[in-house]
């Protein structure tokens, strides 16, 4: 899929010894290094810009000079020069040069280094942030992506990115908030908010899979290895290993997803041999012990649903009575109508279309005007032999998505059936 | 999610006369506006591309069968309202907000100062799909 080596895991090859390439090094170092200048300097915004320069300096001068015996102390180092430089005053920066030069001696201590990832993460997805720029920033103080890695992750120009990046941490530095782990119950409220960015990291980065759109399949690489990074801060959240366990379960299924023009496949008809086995091993695992753990949650039913399709070996073997009832469960979970429209399909799978579209009814007013609403329609009423009223759905759902192989796929579908 | 903002060379709401009319303070006052937008929606991080076209006199009409020679029709065209004059692409959270936007460009300032109320066609780009989770 992705340029991304696999980060470590448990399907990770035992001898990994091989050393590791310097890309994937920095991006392991920034959260650690981010902290380390945070917790001297005090500031997040300006230790942030220049963490982000020592992460340059380094993908620019270690392939030839070799990768330093200290990395982590390095990076420390050059972004402490960084900071110092900042301040123009010559006694105070004098001073400050002193001091880094003397701090940089030391690597930073990995116990408050694990923390400070969590804390960035928080600080991160700050409520007052809108999604986009959470993500955004979560890519780069979190994950150590450079900005024209994000911006043409997010197909933007480099100088919009930076710009979302740096209003995004005045926003926070406004906010005050110190750097530190907040507290239990926010902790809670501002997990929601990190799982939700690596969610959407992650859909932003599978949407697109092939071809030119690569860069774009990085992001899912990212989401997950950003959110393995929560998964090992926070092994006991039954929710973090969740969304991890329902990113791998998709993941598993991404070479499959497109034909040989590009073109959408669904998961009905995807070829199963090119599913990835050991994701969904590892997924099935990491879903399966959450859920024996306790508190279950949206991610979890989620990941739980995508393991009974992944286990499926083929489309006519899926247990659809048990995605029926985690459909069920998740509705009784969420006031979200797309779930609804989701119980719809596995319905129908079960006791008929006709029983399906019933369900399907309760959600026809909230989804008049939602594409995905006219397609599963339009599928149910084509499994129902109703193919007038089919080819008519899949019209008005191709004319209302805003997705363009989406549409591909229901126009030509509509042109198949109007031609039997 | 992204939104193209489209503008023609049609007729503005407040019937003002052609900018060809404008006197050159006029007409630097309206560049300037569409400028001082554009470097707006750079610093919020939501611009990603805007353009203006050369006018409707230079544009081509090309038509071919894929075998012969192409027919090609030079411009001007009597239909030249209809023509695309220039367009900002947007990357931003809302439809709100990409009609916010539009409303901005439409308010441009012509003759005398005056908001032209220049119609903004706002189209959402097509993306991919989500996954099925």
């Amino acid at each position: 899929m992705s340029s991304l080596p696999n980060p470590p895991g448990p399907q990770s090859p035992a001898g990994a010894a091989q050393p590791l390439p310097i890309e994937t090094l920095l991006r392991d170092l920034a959260p650690r290094v981010l902290g380390v200048v945070i917790r001297r300097y005090g500031d997040f915004a300006d230790a942030e810009d220049a963490v982000q320069e020592a992460l340059v300096a380094a993908s620019s001068t270690w392939p030839a000079n070799g990768t330093p015996d200290n990395p982590a102390g390095w990076l420390v180092r050059v972004a402490s020069r960084r900071m110092a430089e900042k301040h123009r005053s010559d006694e105070a920066r004098r001073r400050r040069e002193d001091l880094a030069a003397s701090w940089s001696l030391a690597a930073p201590d990995p116990a408050s280094g694990r923390d400070d990832t969590l804390i960035l993460m928080f600080m991160c997805c700050h409520p007052l942030l809108s999604a986009a720029s959470a993500v955004a920033l979560t890519a780069r103080a979190v994950g150590g992506l450079t900005t024209r890695e994000i911006a043409s992750a997010f197909l933007v120009p480099e100088a919009t990115m930076a710009q979302r990046i740096s209003r995004a941490k005045a926003t926070i530095k406004a906010s005050a908030e110190p750097f530190t782990l907040p507290s239990a119950a926010t902790q809670t409220s501002r997990l929601r908010l990190v799982l939700h960015a690596l969610y959407l990291m992650f859909n932003e980065g599978y949407a697109t899979s092939s071809g030119p759109d690569l860069a774009r399949g990085d992001l899912s690489g990212e989401a997950i290895r950003l959110a393995r990074i929560v998964h090992e801060e926070l092994p006991d959240d039954a929710e973090v290993s969740g969304l991890l366990a329902l990113m791998l379960l998709t993941e598993a299924r991404r070479s499959a997803r497109v034909g040989a023009v590009g073109e959408l496949v669904p998961l009905a008809e995807q070829d199963r041999s090119r599913w990835d086995r050991a994701l969904i091993a590892e997924g099935v695992g990491l879903v399966t012990m959450a859920m024996r753990r306790g508190r279950l949650g949206e991610y979890q039913l989620q990941a739980a649903i995508a393991a009974v399709h992944d286990q499926a070996p083929r489309h006519a073997d899926t247990a659809w009575p048990e995605i029926l009832s985690l459909y069920v469960a998740l509705e009784r979970m969420t006031d979200n109508p797309m779930v609804t429209l989701n119980r719809a399909v596995a319905t129908a799978m079960v006791q008929g279309p006709a029983a399906g579209l019933d369900v399907l009814a309760i959600v026809a007013d909230r989804l008049a005007d939602h594409h995905r609403f006219h397609s599963v329609r339009a599928h149910l009423l084509e499994l129902a032999g109703a193919l007038p009223a089919a080819i008519r759905e899949f019209t008005v759902a191709a004319a209302s998505t805003t997705n363009l192989r989406e549409r591909d796929y229901l126009t030509m579908k509509a042109a198949a059936l109007a031609a039997q | 999610m992204r939104f193209m903002l489209l503008q023609n060379y049609g007729e503005v709401e407040s019937h003002c006369a052609p900018m060809s009319e404008w006197t050159p303070q006029e007409i630097r006052a309206h560049i300037e506006f569409q400028q001082v937008l554009n470097a707006e929606l750079l610093h919020l991080g939501e611009l990603v591309d805007a353009q203006g076209l050369a006018g409707p006199d230079q544009a081509r009409f090309v038509v071919s069968d894929g075998v012969g020679a192409p027919v090609v029709t030079d411009g001007p065209y009597p239909e030249s309202k209809e023509l695309l004059a220039g367009y900002r692409l947007i990357d931003v959270d809302s439809l709100e907000r990409a009609i916010d936007i539009a409303a901005r460009a439409s308010a441009a300032p012509g003759p005398g100062g005056a908001p032209i109320m220049q119609p903004i066609e706002v189209r959402q780009v097509l993306g991919a799909p989500d996954p099925e989770m």
